[in-house]
């Protein structure tokens, strides 16, 4: 398997090579989880500046991510919703629409025009913060049924592609249970320039430097036993309880659920190359020393 | 087993084609049979640096495309019996370098070479990671400059991410750290990175240090690899370079800053 150019994914046999000649497809179902997006008004000019600004504080996270829109709250309003226009919309944001939900027979009809597919039933959950994680954990240990299971690939390996060989690779194929039990990853080698690493639902944990011009970040918190050259961002999905901890403070950037700072010339000196703790006081970020 | 060593750096101009042609050399002096191939398709450097501009007939991208054999293409070195260049074209576009060729003929190489020397061009595109991709130890050429040293960051995770052996899960390419054009004066004085700041930065072993010297910029003009200048601080550190690199140890040289004689001190030369 040879790369036709430098961007061409390493390994794409698995996915591309037929099993046998007779089928060229193969049908499986698969449960993901994907962000709701609910509407409380039908004001689109309202609806895109609340977007951009959400969007805003994680960028990263919803590039071209697919949005569920969830109608509930707006079922009582006129039925002269303009889905092609909030499509219009959602693309400019860079989000892909995907479904409807919870609306009214007409308000699903017309979003139907509109290239939405009807999702009823799905179970709507808060984003993660700490302690919903600590509760899926303890949750999850429970469900054991093998059909309570998902494939959770698409956050990370979409977004591990140019990292590091991380050493839970497995995890990214293997069955996860719904709640998406909080597991933690470790990098081995150096994070370096240009490489990118988003470890989804968990904490992050690095045993060798992330150098300058890498980027790391987890739903969770990040543990750097090494130093911290690159930009790191903990809680990328708005819980705002993650911390950042490394052992050599050399940071250029540190983000904690969309809040961020940057070191645009260097760390201060009292904590250059220091053991530090990052974390959030209200929206403040707080930086301490770590003893 | 035949062994594929590229030299590359991400930024330009800091060492690589100098170092392709010593280290090529050098294993050739010592008996190995190697072969250095410029993979700079479209400049073409590695033969004026080798002194055989004037033999080139036909170049690497002639045998990508079926134009000629190997045996056609393969200069051999006017100093080293066990030594051949495989130069590159300075007219022909660089889409010339598919995966596919490039691997083939790095395969009809290894059947009969001990070390092939791919000098990589500078930069991250296809070239750069054609000259990589199939590596199984690289040498990152670093200046002491930060700027030279966040473009070989960027190389080692090129290597360790999207080579042929991290695609395939093999076991990782071998990475050696050179730095070179090191002015150990203008280390002291605060101008330049120092060789602890470029190895706790980068990571990686280090394989030698090259000092700046005008001789590199004589020899490369009169086409003799500067390893063969054996008087010269320059011409002994590649020799260090490739004894380490095949396992011996020794001692880095030309790394403090010379001890200016009184004398030196008052006539200021
Ligand atoms: N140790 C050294 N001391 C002084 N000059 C040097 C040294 N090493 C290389 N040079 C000079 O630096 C210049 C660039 O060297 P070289 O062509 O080997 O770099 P390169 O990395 O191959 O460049 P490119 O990226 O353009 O291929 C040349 O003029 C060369 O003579
Ligand atoms: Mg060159």
């Amino acid at each position: 398997m040879m790369p036709k150019s430098a961007s061409d994914p390493p390994k794409t046999n698995d996915l591309f090579q037929l099993d046998n000649q007779e089928t060229a497809i193969d049908l499986k179902g698969s449960v993901f989880t994907l962000p709701v997006l609910c509407l409380k008004v039908t004001d689109l000019a309202k609806i895109e500046d609340d977007l951009k600004e959400r969007l805003s504080k994680s960028p990263q996270f919803f590039e071209n991510a697919p949005i569920v829109v969830d109608l509930e709250s707006i079922k009582k309003c006129a039925d002269d919703f303009d889905f092609p226009q909030f499509v219009t919309l959602l693309r400019g944001l860079h989000l892909v629409p995907v479904g409807v939900q919870h609306g009214t027979k007409t308000q699903h009809e017309a979003a139907k025009w509109a290239g939405f597919a009807e999702l009823n039933g799905g179970i709507i959950q808060e984003l993660p913060t700490a302690a919903n994680r600590r509760k899926n954990t303890a949750k999850s240990s429970k469900v054991n049924a093998p059909q309570q299971t998902s494939d959770n690939t698409p956050g990370d390996t979409q977004l591990d592609a140019q990292g590091a060989s991380s050493e839970n690779k497995a995890s990214t194929h293997a069955i996860k249970s719904i709640e998406s039990t909080p597991s933690a990853k470790v990098i081995r080698q150096p994070v370096r320039s240009g490489q990118r690493i988003y470890h989804q639902g968990g904490d992050l944990i690095l045993l060798a430097a992330v150098n300058a011009g890498a980027e790391i970040m987890a739903d969770g918190n990040i543990h750097v036993y090494a130093p911290l050259r690159g930009r790191a961002l903990a809680g990328v999905r708005g819980d705002t309880e993650a911390r950042i901890f490394c052992l050599q403070m050399e940071s250029e950037l540190i983000a904690i659920a969309g809040q961020y700072r940057v070191f645009e010339n260097k760390v201060p000196p009292e904590m250059f190359g220091k053991p530090v703790q990052i974390f959030l006081d209200g929206d403040k970020i707080v930086i301490t020393p770590l003893e | 087993m035949a062994k594929v060593i590229v030299v590359t750096s991400g930024k330009g101009g800091v060492g690589k084609t100098t170092t392709s042609a010593s280290i090529a050399t050098g294993l050739a002096k010592r008996g190995h049979k190697t072969v250095v191939i410029d993979f700079d398709v479209g400049l073409r450097n590695l033969d004026l640096i080798m002194g055989c501009e004037r033999r080139v007939v036909y170049d690497f991208v002639n045998v990508l495309q079926n134009e000629a054999n190997l045996k056609q293409a393969l200069i051999k070195d006017k100093h080293c019996d066990n030594l051949f260049v495989l130069p590159a074209s300075q007219t022909r576009d660089k889409d010339a370098l598919t995966p596919e060729g490039v691997e083939k003929v790095l395969n009809e190489l290894r059947e009969n070479h001990d070390f092939i020397v791919c000098d990589s061009p500078a930069g991250i595109e296809q070239g750069a990671v054609m000259a990589l991709y199939f590596a199984d130890e690289a040498i990152v050429v670093t200046n002491p400059e930060v700027s030279s040293v966040r473009d070989s960051d960027r190389i080692l995770g090129i290597l360790s991410a999207k080579s042929k052996r991290a695609a395939e899960n093999q076991e990782p390419i071998k990475e050696h750290l050179l730095i070179t054009r090191y002015s150990p004066e203008r280390v002291s004085s605060g101008e330049m990175l120092s060789i602890t700041d470029i190895q706790e930065l980068l990571g990686v072993k280090l394989v030698g240090v090259i000092p700046e010297s005008q001789t590199v910029l004589q020899a490369s003009n009169s086409g003799i690899p500067v390893i063969h200048m054996n008087d010269s601080p320059s011409g002994q550190a590649y020799e260090d370079v490739v004894a380490r690199f095949l396992g011996e140890e020794r001692p880095m040289r030309f790394v403090e800053p010379e001890k200016k004689s009184f004398l030196k001190r008052l006539f200021g030369t």
